[in-house]
């Protein structure tokens, strides 16, 4: 599995802020998607229909992952009567070696890759190098970040973070192209270096973003074309799904193929929709002669066993919910550590990966809503963010805990203060004599209390009031109310 | 009506509850302020101490549910009672039935003088050019964004004047301005450019949270503008 350092957020964060070029692409590219997907949106629908087709869509997805079992099953009947096989993998280990096993039957030395989320959790690219396939990703942005060694910045940009000319340098170490600021020849050049491996290679490896269980369907949306060349010129074709990709019927998938492109980019409608129901047929003129359709568990099942985060299985990957996160939009994908980054890699690094060491990302987050908002199933994020900080507070202490006694001693502190009227006055009469040395004109310039002092590096903290409002209200300003 | 000044104003911001007190006056409002509240419980309950939140809650649904009006100057707290008691309380069908009643007849501030009292001019001396913050709690857990818009404006003195991306977070998210200082303060670059850029004297919110995290920037760097309370702007003080 790809290495999670969802550990170092703080860090990581810390520096990305102060990183000039990634916070100008971050402005730069997160205004484009939040401008083009307002006004796809609103140009197409009325708030109310939009508002609708969301339900919906939650709905769908509610349902289908309410009965996953019942629809994994199908999808295996279909595909197999498709004429594909079918793999069940419980980790990103067991994926890898079911996707190295067939190479090595086919005698696969090159693979060529159409994007793919949950082979970046695989770390499948690394894998295959191990042993002796030669991956090659063909999504532009996904190429580039293999050429850089670099895991995506961003589920549907993953290269957002690099300049035109990071770009040329890549190339002319790894092409030997000359180098260049024209986006177009980047372009041609990329397309010149990646025509070779479609021509030559044995296995083509995608993703899928959805797989239609009743008709064994893979649905692959791309914009340049690559999706469809790597499932229709190699000679065998492996999918890997989340298993939580599916969608009951294909009367359900034109909802969906509405809501994702103008989610993610602003799109009406991705370049290309490819559909992928198995191997090439007899009277087919080209596709693969073998097709595999791998689901992959790998942590979900930890999702799916809490009621409150099994609403995350419904996220159909379209990177609105980083879009207008404005904590995403000041750390960018690589601080969250691992493969999701924004609100959504908030909820499921820990619940996939291990709780304690991605502990720091439920609590990355202002609560805002605005993710919750843009989400095209409706997945409230705020509260699944909220529900992870409680199992960090008062979960299992073996495996999820990970509050500290000073953060619970503040937190009984606080309590036993607020818990009737006297203690709240004894308390903060406690703190108007102690906050005293450290008052300026009502200010206080530095907090010197662990866990909070951060406040003040940049911002004054207000002191308490010399007196509180409710003794104001006693003085006088009650009158002659008797009310408490 | 019952008020709850919030923790935050009580301890912190007294002149912001001493306005509503002047402000719901002036609209013949008859003002209670029952002295036993504390505290609404969100702050354990943001940093997942729900067991703190939910005792610190209980209280609060003591102090408040015999009252037939409960407003707030604050529409995180507001929010807190309205939307997240639910939540709170989700396996606790005694007591989520007393939320859901409480979260009823709970208002904030504007909500209460809007759509309650039907008012939009408060009688407000108040004069200059202000920006109006969307506070995240009330604008996406409430939907409340015309109501504060309509009685800024129905100030004669007052001009209000937008900010770009008003309805973007300020930063603040309590906990999250301790614990990622770094990562607060870079949003909230991005707020003060927006009401900069708005060319306003001053920028009004209806919580005491992003105000004393904006406030606290303002402070320390000297920008001359002023960050003030809904209820400050109205009652005119």
């Amino acid at each position: 599995m790809a290495k999670v350092k969802s550990a170092a957020f703080k860090k990581a964060s810390a520096r990305a802020v102060r990183d000039e070029g990634i916070q100008h692409a971050l402005t730069h590219v997160m205004d484009h998607f939040t401008e083009a997907r307002a006004e796809a949106i609103a140009t197409d629908y009325s708030d109310e229909s939009w508002e609708a087709m969301r339900t919906r869509a939650a709905a769908i997805k509610a349902h289908t992952i309410g009965n996953l079992d019942y629809y994994l099953d199908l999808a295996d009947r279909s595909v197999r009567r498709n004429g594909g096989h079918v793999h069940f993998a419980d980790d990103a280990a067991a994926a890898t070696q079911i996707v190295i096993d067939i190479a090595k039957r086919h005698g696969v030395k090159r693979a060529i890759k159409s994007k793919s989320m949950v082979s970046e959790e695989m770390g499948l690219n690394d894998a295959l190098e191990r042993a002796g396939i030669e991956p090659v990703e063909t999504d532009l942005g996904e190429y580039i970040i293999q050429l850089a060694g670099e895991t995506p910045f961003h589920i549907i940009a993953p290269a957002m973070h690099k300049t035109r000319g990071e770009v040329s340098d890549l190339f002319h170490d790894w092409l030997k192209s000359a180098p260049t600021s024209d986006i177009a020849r980047l372009c041609s050049i990329a397309r010149d270096a990646l025509r070779k491996h479609f021509e030559t290679a044995e296995m083509g490896i995608t993703g899928a973003n959805f797989v239609i269980a009743e008709t064994g369907t893979v649905v692959i949306v791309t914009n340049e074309g690559n999706g469809r060349m790597t499932t229709s010129t190699p000679r065998v074709h492996v999918a890997i799904a989340g298993m939580e990709k599916l969608l009951p019927a294909i009367e359900d998938l034109p909802l969906f193929l509405r809501l994702l492109p103008r989610s993610a980019t602003g799109q009406r409608t991705t370049s290309y929709t490819s559909f992928i129901s198995g191997p090439r047929a007899a009277s087919d003129e080209d596709g693969p002669e073998e097709f595999h359709l791998i689901f992959v568990d790998n942590g979900r099942l930890n999702l799916l066993k809490d009621e409150v985060l099994r609403e995350a299985l419904s996220c159909i990957r379209c990177g609105a919910c980083l879009n207008h996160c404005p904590v995403y939009r000041k750390v960018g994908g690589h601080a969250y550590g691992w493969v999701y980054s924004g609100p959504i890699g908030a909820v499921v690094t820990g619940p996939m990966t291990g709780m304690k060491q991605a502990a720091d990302l439920p609590y990355a987050s202002t609560l805002c809503g605005a993710c919750r908002d843009v989400c095209p199933v409706k997945i409230d994020l705020p509260k699944l963010l909220l529900h992870l900080r409680h199992r960090h507070a008062e979960g299992s202490p073996r495996d999820e805990r990970t509050g500290t006694w000073m953060e619970r001693l503040y937190m009984r502190r606080w309590h036993d203060a607020v818990k009737t009227r006297g203690a709240l006055e004894r308390s903060t009469r406690l703190g108007r004599l102690l906050q005293k040395p450290l008052v300026r004109r009502g200010k206080l310039r530095s907090l010197p209390l662990p866990l909070v002092s951060g406040w003040t590096k940049d911002r004054d903290f207000p002191a308490l009031a010399p007196k509180p409002f409710r003794q104001i209200w006693k003085e006088g300003l009650g009158g002659d109310s008797d009310a408490g | 009506m019952a008020l709850c000044a919030t923790c935050l104003v009580d301890q912190f911001f007294p002149e912001v509850g001493v306005a509503t007190v002047t402000l719901l006056r002036r609209l013949n409002v008859d003002v209670t302020f029952p002295e036993e509240q504390t505290c609404c419980g969100q702050i354990a309950f943001n940093g997942g101490y729900r067991t703190e939140a939910a005792d610190v809650a209980r209280h609060f649904m003591d102090v408040f549910e015999s009252e037939r009006h409960v407003v707030l100057p604050s529409g995180s707290c507001a929010a807190m009672i309205k939307v997240y008691y639910q939540e709170l309380f989700r396996d606790d069908p005694e007591d989520l039935e007393r939320a859901q009643a409480l979260g009823e007849k709970t208002r904030e501030l504007t909500d209460f003088i809007v759509n309650v009292l039907e008012v939009t001019d408060v009688g407000s001396p108040a004069r200059g050019l202000v920006t109006y913050h969307d506070a995240c709690h009330l604008l996406r857990e409430l939907g409340i964004s015309a109501e504060p818009r309509k009685l800024i404006e129905g100030v004669p003195g007052v001009e209000l004047q937008e900010m770009p991306n008003s309805e973007v977070c300020c930063g603040f998210g309590g906990l999250f301005a301790v614990k990622y200082p770094h990562i607060s303060i870079a949003i909230l670059d991005e707020k003060l450019e927006a009401i900069r850029a708005s060319g306003a004297d001053t920028v009004v919110a209806n919580d005491c949270g992003c105000l004393m995290h904006m406030r606290g920037a303002i402070e320390r760097r000297g920008l001359g503008v002023r960050a003030v309370h809904i209820a400050e702007l109205l009652a005119g003080e």
